[in-house]
Formats: C-alpha cells, structure tokens, sequence
C-alpha cells in the first residue's frame, strides 16, 4: 500500500470490499474447478418465480449443478438487444436463456443456439402446444424449450353485455358485433394500439383470423414471400380502422399498452378488452389492494378471441418464453438437464401459480389447483391450442417493426392502401433498401 | 509578426521539429490503433449486405447500402433533426457561455464558488443528466409542468416540444465546457488594450465588440468547432428522453438502431461511414474556411 498516506480510511474499507465482492463473484463464476458447475440463466424479469425455479432445480439436480439467474431488461427489445449482443460475442457464460419466441429463430439462423437432438426434442415437446413447439423449430430443428405460453382471450364486464344483448361465449361472436355492442352502450374496446410489439400482435391475430399470414417461406430469410397485401391483410386492416374511428375505441388507443388497456376496462367506459392472461390476476390482486372495486372483479367474463369472419374460428395471438441453450456455455449438458428440470409439467405448474404465466403443457390446466386459481383455465388452454405463431423468421424484428410504421396510428390504416405499402416496405427492408 | 518558411529554420528549430515527431509518435501510433482500425472495418464492412444474425446471408454490395442511407427519407429527416439540435445548441451556449466566462474572469470575490459553481453540470455524467431532465418534464413525476402551469402538456409526444427538452438539457449540460474556452481566450486579451481604449472613450459595450472579442477570435472558433462536432454526434439524451420517438432520432441514434438494435452491420456501419465524413467535413470547413488555429489556442503568439 504506497498509497496509504493518501487514502483515508473509509476510502480503504470501499476498495477493500469492492475487492471482496469482485474475488467473490470471480470464484462463483468458476464455479470452484471440482464442485458443481454454475449456470447461468439470463431471464426476462418476472415476480422472481424463474429465480425460484433455478433454486428448486439446483436443489434437485443433487449436485450436478447450481443454475444463477441473471436478470434481463424490462423491454423484449432490449432483451433480444443484450441476449444478441452477449452471444455475438460467443459470451461462454450464457448457458441458459428465457426467449421471448419470436426471436428463437433469428438466433436459431445465426447459430447462437445449441439445438436439441430428436431424442431430446421428444420429451421438450411431449404435450405441448402446437404454437409453442412451431415458434421453437427452425428448419426442422428444436433450438428451444417451451417452457409458458401466453394468449389474448377477451375480457368484458358481463353487466355490459346483458345491456347490449350480446353473449361474447357464443359461437360466431365476431369483431362487429362486438364493437356494436360496445357503441350501443357507450363503452369502449380495448386493445394495444401503440407503435411497438403489441400492435403487431393484434395485426398478426387478425390477419390469421382472416385466414391469411403476414409472410410465408420465412426459413428463407429475406427471400420470404410477404403475403400481408392479401383478401386476410386487408380483412385485418379493415376490422383496425373500424374500430380506431368509432366511438368504442380509447381516447388514446394510438399509445395503449396493455396496463392502460386494462384500466379501461375498470374505468366508467369499461366494455371489452383484448388481453393477455395475466388480467385475471392483475384484477384479482388490483381488488385484494383496493385500487379497484371488488364488484369489477366480480363482473369480470371471459371469452374466446372474437371472429374476423363470422364462423370462422379466430386465431389468437401467441406469445410466452421458451428456454433456450447457449451454444457457447461450458456446461451445454448440464443446460439441457436443467432447461429438462425447468419444463417438467410440475414446474410449469409451480411457475403458473407463482407468476401467473400460463404453462406450455395442456395437461396442466386439468390440475385441480390450476382449475382452482385460474378458473377461465379451459378457455385459456383452448385458445392456447388454436394461437398462431408471430411469423417464424430470423427477420423477425424487422418485419415487426416495418408493419408497426406503415400501421401506426391504427386510425389512419386503411385497407385499399396500407397493406400494399407495408407489404413492398417490407421486401424493401428486408433487401437493405431502406432504413428501419 | 512574419512567420519564418521553411528554408529559413534554424538547425534549432529543425531539431526540435524532430523532438516533436518522437515525442508524439507513441500517441500517435495508438491513434491509429485504436481509430484507424476500426475505421477501416467499418468501411470495409459497409460494402456488404450482412446481417450478424444472418451470416450465410452475406453479399459483397459495392456501394449499395450508400445509396440506401442517402435516398432514404429518414436519413435526411434525422440529419435535419441533427441539425436543428446542433445550431441551437451550439448559437444558444455560445452567448451564455460567454456571459458565464466574463463572469468567472471578472469575480472578485468568491472566485472558486464561482468557478465551480459554473461548472458544476459539466462534471455530471450525461445520461443521469438526461434521466434528471425526462424526470423533470414527466407528465407523472415531473414538476416542471405545475411549476409552469404547462397542464398536462406531454412534452414527450410532440417532435418539437421534446426536441426543446433536449436541447435545453444539452445547453444545461455542455456550457460549462464552452465557457471554460472562452475564459482561456478572455485571460489572453491583454489588459492593456482594454484599459487603452478606455483612455480612449470607448464605451463597455465598444470595448466589448472592438477590443475583446477581436482578440480571442482563435478560442471562439475552437470553442464553437468543438461544441459543434460534439453536438452533430449527440446521442445519450435522445436514447433516454425519446429513444427517436416521434421523430426525435438523431444519426448517431440511427447508426445505433442500424448497427446494434437491426444487426444490419452493412447498413448501420454504412451510416455510421457518413456520420463520420459529415464529422470530417464540419472540422475542414473550420479548419480551413474559419483559420481556425488550434495552436493559438495555448497561446503560443
């Protein structure tokens, strides 16, 4: 210590323990050369239920390995940003990951995934849903575990749909009607209508509803067909200008996110909204605070996502995390076992009740527990099963956003003209045409 | 004052030319380690059509992605936007700044409370300046909206109103840098010709405009190319405040969203070429068009 005479004595106990903890998470990250090797798992920000499974499973692995979360930023964005920035870099501490399923191709296609044998694969998927098991598979490969599946059902008041006269449940139950419903009795419809990803699932939803798909030949990269200027993409566009010009939509559909979707539907003008499982344990637990009246709760119903064509089963949207392993970690073995431990249908169960995300096995939404606390359980594992995957292409985020600029604000699309633009948009980012 | 050519140096003069060169070479080879390189990869890389996340995709494109950036629209919106942002700030921290650097030349009193009092924002980290500002006009958190019974005016979702966020945090933040040139160049006039003209007749105001700013023209231009190459490259607050929203971007935010948010290495590094030669040109134009002299600067007349 040559710089005794300067430094101070509080300044010494600082360095001293920032030399502590530097040493200390030098030695977890070796993970003590004999003992048990330590993964990491980069995870989305959840209530700390990942964090609680990483423990369980450490627990259980009998000493084959202890799994350390690692906490990703809020925005999926950013997560893709981080978890793209870390494997370019053949970062060898990332074994385990939480992907938003939009982006396992894109990492799938650049290699940054180690991908499970067909054996492996077999018990990954074993009871899974189909969309799931589509948004994890890349040229025919499973590069990731399915591991929650979310979905959009439709939320209403049921006291607004007695006065309207309409009953959601009922089969052949489509956007028309709804917003019409909405109008008769003053209240409004809620969606997503912000420029960002969840703008992109209700045009998707739509889309698919119609019958139609925004691309197709995604495994071909930028040589995609872009198919969204079609009879389905002008359907979709046509239902979103319907409903941003009436009276049923919010005041500020043009910067919703699903929270202030959600408080619309508490408010005064509450009707129907459009969301994703996670409301009925937002509202439950909005009403157990007191931030919102118990009798809102109590007049909460639950119906599948509305038809574009009346008959036609919708397609809703789908969304979840699937648990993929690095294909730079050192201990890919070891990965593939815990990402096994963290997708057994007990701890999709356990993750269920703990976090609220709904599990990726339709076995599990017969637990009696899961009936219990969830008892829309039926309707979401249905709707589950009938989602359709965001387009499967390594383009993805590109795609996203091209669809979000030519589609935003949702008052201004109109079917005879934005499909069209979006779609040669598209192609035109895709070929590095245009900036994004 | 006549500068020697160069056939009249003395050996002198010659060796310490030479001492110079040794001197500054080791800097100079870092310099280039750590610019050149990646300079030359960038350019190297902006020839292709590559994405990292697509790397069988790549294709060798000339000059393709050039052409790209240059006839796209958002390309020239942001260069607008660069350049709304760049002159006001730059014209706005030139006079404040100069007001702030007579006062620190002038205090009598409490000359280092002044002083540090001045600089004071300067010291602070950019982004936790930007989160202060973005906090501050926050329709939620933010006061300065009751304070200036704004309503509940969202500052945030107009182009024009955020871009004045902006640029009033980067004023806050950059002035004391400007300032402190200018207080370089202030202590350089000599005391003398003020105190002549006075004798003289002339008012402050003449003495001002005749006497002082004559004198310290050198450091008034380094001080505006300075604040202007740092102003052209302005990123932290937009990527805090607005993230470009509402067409906020600013180029070194679209080389960013290219480059790290796309992975479209091509393109973004393509942006990034011209974002530099823009750098570049504005240095030359100064340099060359202005005389700007940065060995005046020390003072070495």
């Amino acid at each position: 210590m040559v710089e005794r005479s300067r430094t101070g004595p509080g300044r010494r106990a600082v360095r001293g323990s920032v030399a502590t903890a530097l040493l200390a998470s030098g030695l977890a990250a070796c993970g003590g050369g004999g003992g048990a090797p330590t993964l990491h798992w980069y995870v989305n920000p959840d209530n700390g239920g990942q964090d609680r499974l990483a423990r369980a499973c450490s627990a259980a692995s009998g000493g084959r390995y202890r799994i350390e979360t690692a906490l990703l930023p809020a925005d999926a964005s950013q997560q893709r940003e981080q978890l793209v920035r870390r494997l370019a870099a053949k970062d060898s501490g990332l074994d385990l990951m939480s992907l938003d399923p939009v982006f396992v191709a894109e990492a799938a296609n650049a290699g940054f995934l180690r991908p499970f044998t067909p054996a492996e694969a077999a018990g990954f998927t074993q009871g899974v849903f189909p969309a799931a098991v589509r948004s994890s598979t890349w040229k025919g490969r499973l590069y990731a575990a399915p591991f929650w599946a979310g979905t959009q059902v439709l939320w209403y008041r049921r006291s607004v749909a007695r006065k309207a006269g309409v009953d959601p449940a009922a089969p052949g139950f489509t956007w028309d009607k709804m917003i019409d419903a909405a109008e008769r009795t003053g209240t409004t419809v809620g969606e997503q209508g912000n420029k960002y990803e969840g703008y992109m699932v209700w045009i998707n939803a739509l889309v698919e509803s119609a019958g139609g798909h925004v691309l197709t030949g995604g495994e071909d990269g930028a040589k995609a067909r872009i198919t969204i200027d079609g009879p389905a993409g002008r359907r979709a566009a046509g239902v979103i200008r319907r409903l941003a010009r009436s009276r049923a939509a919010s005041p500020t559909l043009a910067t919703d996110i699903e929270e202030q979707a959600r408080s619309l539907l508490n408010g005064p003008r509450g009707g129907f909204l459009l969301n994703w499982g996670y409301v009925w344990q937002a509202e439950t637990g909005d009403a157990k605070a007191g931030t919102i009246a118990g009798s809102v709760v109590d007049d909460l119903g639950w119906a599948p996502y509305p038809q574009v064509t009346e008959g036609v089963k919708a397609k809703p949207p789908f969304g979840g995390i699937e648990l993929a392993v690095g294909a730079y970690g050192r201990h890919k073995a070891e990965a593939v076992d815990a990402a096994r431990c963290v997708t057994t249908a007990d701890n999709m169960k356990r993750y269920m009740l703990d976090s609220g995300n709904p599990a990726a096995r339709a076995a599990v939404y017969d637990d009696p527990e899961v009936v219990k606390r969830f008892p829309m359980a039926g309707l979401l594992r249905d709707s589950i099963d009938a989602a359709a995957p965001r387009p499967v292409t390594p383009y993805y985020g590109d795609v996203s956003g091209a669809i979000q600029s030519r589609w935003h604000p949702p008052a201004s699309v109109d079917p005879a003209t934005t499909p069209r633009r979006s779609a040669s948009f598209i192609s035109q980012v895709l070929r590095d045409k245009a900036l994004l | 004052m006549s500068a020697p050519s160069r056939a009249e140096l003395s050996d002198r003069g010659r060796a310490e030319r030479r001492l110079g060169l040794v001197l500054s070479a080791p800097a100079v080879a870092v310099m280039l380690l750590v610019t050149a390189y990646p300079l030359a990869n960038a350019l190297y890389l902006s020839l292709f059509r590559y994405r990292l996340t697509a790397p069988d995709d790549r294709r060798f494109v000339w000059f393709s992605n050039y052409a790209t950036a240059l006839g796209d629209p958002l390309f020239w919106q942001d260069v607008l936007t660069t350049l709304v942002i760049t002159a006001v700030t730059v014209a706005v921290e030139v006079v404040i700044g100069f007001a702030f650097a007579l006062v620190m030349h002038r205090a009598v009193f409490a000359r280092r409370t002044v002083r540090t009092a001045i600089l004071l924002p300067y010291g602070i980290v950019t982004v936790i300046s930007a989160f202060a500002w973005k906090y501050a006009f926050d329709l939620q958190s933010g006061f300065v909206n009751s304070w200036f019974g704004a309503g509940d005016f969202a500052w945030f979702s107009h182009r024009w109103a955020s871009l004045l966020v902006i640029v009033l945090s980067e004023i806050w933040k950059t002035t004391p840098f400007v300032s402190l040139l200018l207080l370089a160049g202030l202590a350089q006039v000599p005391g003398d010709l003020g105190e002549a003209a006075t004798v003289d007749g002339a008012t402050a105001w003449q003495r001002l405009w005749r006497v002082t700013i004559p004198n310290m023209r050198a450091a008034i231009l380094v001080a505006v190319l300075f604040r202007t190459l740092d102003a052209w490259r302005i990123f932290d607050n937009v990527f805090v405040m607005t993230s470009g929203q509402g067409k906020t971007e600013t180029l070194s935010f679209l080389t960013y969203r290219q480059t790290i948010t796309r992975t479209a290495i091509g393109l973004g590094d393509a942006v990034g070429v011209l974002l530099f030669l823009s750098v570049v040109l504005i240095a030359a134009v100064f340099i060359r068009g202005f005389r700007v002299d940065l060995s005046q600067v020390r003072g070495d007349r």
